[in-house]
């Protein structure tokens, strides 16, 4: 026996001698990388002017010459933005698409349905693209293209009636709630998959209540809405609440496809960052940082909002 | 109203004015999905079959009342399909697809599960990477030169192929009792997943090649490839760990009781069956995978997506940037669909066989 003991010992020494060198060699070759390119480690150049400018800054100050780590700053701002919006928007949509999708009645079930399979089976990139470049094209604020009653399209971005009605002024609008076609198609990718998402978790967890359930509410009077609303979502919403919160975290994650339209969100603005300073180890120190922390505060958040639904409706 | 209706909708007028209207609110339901549908599609249809131009230049397609362009995609579907791939030699990466894929369709279908599938899959890897690479007889072309369809499938082919053996590793690790492979496995598959994919890549292409020899140019296409099979293989690994939580101990106790050796139970007992139950896990992670490939637009590598975007930068052909993304969608939309389709057909199969077993 101690002999096996000591031998597991010895391998796991041999093991960890072995992933040591290993990094030890990386650590070597990247500092030798570094001094060939005049660069040290550290975070210094955190404070140094960032010599860029920022298009959409959620309405915090930023001019070039403030500093990198400001810059940061507004990306992760934009970043929450984006992430608290869409998982707020998604998760309504889903709830909708999802209810409807168990409707008894079969048209309306096969047309959420094909919604949701378009939305599934194409990557999240290339409807993000599609809507960016969508709202590029899209004409001046003077013709804009108007959906719905206050809401403007337009290669400005979208106008929504928010507080009060957006009026055309000059060459743009004033009033109502203006987001920038950049925003608007990244929220609006986001939307869209992450809803297709919400609806199955939903359909799967509206499923996932014993049947007995609602007939027993019927049994009681109540009409089907109210039995869905009283009885079967109650008891649902447990089991989705892990999935939804998983949900928001991928969410939050996919948003960093902002770069690709850009969207100055933190990792749009960290990689900005690297190009400029060279710093990339650091700066992917801080991206890694930002979404693990950022992962681990949403899932704990949803994680104590399941724990006090358990309790309560327990 | 049936009595096996699954759903009960949103409270409605029924609740008002009684039972009676149940058949009153199907038929305005019905009604109303159809005017959705039909204000979705006729639009869509118009556009890309009827008013649509097949033929032609980028001046007829900007006639005032023509819909679609598909003289463009037409146009443009060399460059869309196999990106800036010398035109002569385009019948290589063609080839190389056509080896990827009956790798793939030979990978789906349940009578090819057999040992030599690894190696069709090797000797096929190989063979489509000297097509795309060149050399022996054939021009080299750099990997700048590659792209469209065949670099799409190949990072998803080899990022699975890959990923699952490294999933399967980080997955024994992290249940493993001996802290090392524990701490080293459970740290690389919660940073990986905790992370969007484009930091996965980012850190492949911007600070990798820092850690690594130095002077040494390390191919970009190699830093991706490699960046999205570490992040497959993150998201494989848990889902084999879900599978190997399903083995019962017990199968591990009767292989050590029998004089096996820890690797041997594993890889000859727990694993095969843990594999089983993970495969309809793995159809959706591999469905999810392939449109995530799409993702190295980013760092600016010219998959499918990304030569279709480029396609619709081109100042002669500006404007249609909805038929190249339509055509691209469909493309994705039917990979994916088909895959997805493929996986309940296995699962049900599979649940037939595990029940007859």
């Amino acid at each position: 026996m101690s002999v096996r003991w000591n031998a597991r010992a010895l391998g796991q020494a041999l093991t960890f001698a072995v992933i040591a060198a290993i990094m030890w060699w990386l650590a070597r070759n990247t500092q030798l990388n570094l001094e060939q390119r005049g660069l040290s480690l550290g975070f210094e150049f955190l404070r140094h002017p960032a010599n860029f400018e920022i298009g959409d800054t959620s309405g915090l100050q930023f001019s070039p010459e403030h500093s990198f780590g400001r810059a940061i700053l507004i990306g992760l701002v934009n970043t929450a933005r984006v992430a608290v919006v869409g998982c707020a928007l998604s998760i309504v949509l889903g709830f909708v698409l999802g209810v409807l999708r168990l409707s008894d009645n079969a048209a309306l079930r096969g047309v959420v349905r094909a919604a949701v399979e378009l939305m599934r089976n194409t990557p999240i990139l290339l409807l993000l693209l599609f809507l960016a470049a969508t709202l590029h094209s899209m004409p001046s604020p003077k013709n804009a293209f108007q959906p719905l009653p206050g809401v403007f399209l337009s290669d400005r971005g979208l106008v929504l009636p928010f507080f009060d009605r957006p009026r055309l002024v000059g060459f743009n609008f004033v009033g109502g709630v203006a987001l920038s076609p950049e925003f608007a198609a990244l929220l609006g990718a986001l939307v869209m998959h992450h809803a297709a998402h919400v609806s199955e978790i939903v359909r799967g967890a509206i499923l996932g209540v014993a049947r007995a359930q609602t007939d027993a509410a019927l049994a009681l009077g109540l009409s089907r809405g109210q039995a869905l609303r009283f009885v079967v979502i109650p008891q649902a919403l447990r089991a989705m609440t892990p999935l939804l919160a998983t949900t928001c975290v991928s969410l939050t994650k996919n948003s960093s496809l902002a770069v690709a339209i850009g969207f100055p969100d933190v990792v749009s603005i960290l990689n900005t960052t690297a190009n400029q300073t060279g710093h990339s180890i650091e700066t992917m120190l801080i991206m890694i940082a930002v979404y693990l922390s950022l992962s681990l505060l949403v899932a704990a958040t949803m994680n104590r909002y399941n724990a006090r639904l358990l309790r309560v409706g327990g | 109203m049936s009595a096996t209706a699954t759903a009960i909708p949103a409270r409605g007028p029924r609740r008002v004015l009684g039972g009676t209207l149940a058949n009153f609110r199907s038929a305005t339901l019905t009604a109303l999905a159809i005017v959705i549908a039909a204000s979705v599609l006729v639009p869509f249809v118009r556009w890309a079959l009827i008013d649509a131009r097949w033929k032609g230049t980028a001046a007829d397609c900007r006639t005032e009342g023509v819909g679609a362009c598909w003289a463009f995609i037409t146009h443009k579907l060399p460059f869309i399909m196999f990106g800036l791939y010398p035109a002569v030699e385009r019948w290589r990466p063609a080839l190389a697809t056509v080896v990827m894929l009956s790798l793939v369709i030979a990978t789906m279908l349940p009578i090819c599960w057999r040992r030599w599938l690894i190696g069709a899959w090797i000797v096929g890897l190989a063979i489509a990477l000297w097509l795309m690479g060149g050399g022996l007889s054939l021009t080299r072309v750099p990997t700048q030169e590659w792209g469209g369809f065949p670099i799409t499938l190949m990072l998803t082919v080899i990022g699975l192929g890959g990923g699952l053996p490294l999933g399967i590793l980080l997955a024994l690790g992290r249940r493993s009792q001996l802290p090392l492979p524990r701490l080293t496995a459970t740290a690389v598959v919660e940073v990986v997943r905790g992370v969007p994919l484009v930091a996965v890549l980012y850190l492949a292409v911007l600070v990798v090649p820092l850690a690594l020899s130095t002077g040494v140019e390390v191919d970009k296409l190699l830093l991706a490839q490699a960046g999205v099979t570490v992040f497959a293989g993150a998201y494989l690994a848990e889902a084999v760990r879900g599978g190997l939580q399903m083995v019962p101990a017990r199968r591990m106790d009767a292989a050590r009781a029998l004089g096996l050796t820890w690797w041997q139970s594993t890889r000859l007992v727990v694993l095969p069956e843990a594999l089983r139950i993970v495969i309809p896990a793995f159809i959706s992670i591999a469905v999810g995978f392939f449109q995530d490939t799409s993702l190295i637009v980013i760092i600016g590598l010219f998959d499918l997506l990304n030569t279709a975007r480029l396609a619709a930068q081109d100042p002669a052909w500006l404007g249609f940037h909805t038929e190249a993304y339509v055509f691209v969608g469909l493309v994705y939309f039917a990979g994916s669909a088909l895959v997805s389709r493929y996986g309940l057909w296995l699962e049900r199969r599979m649940a037939v066989s595990t029940r007859r077993a």
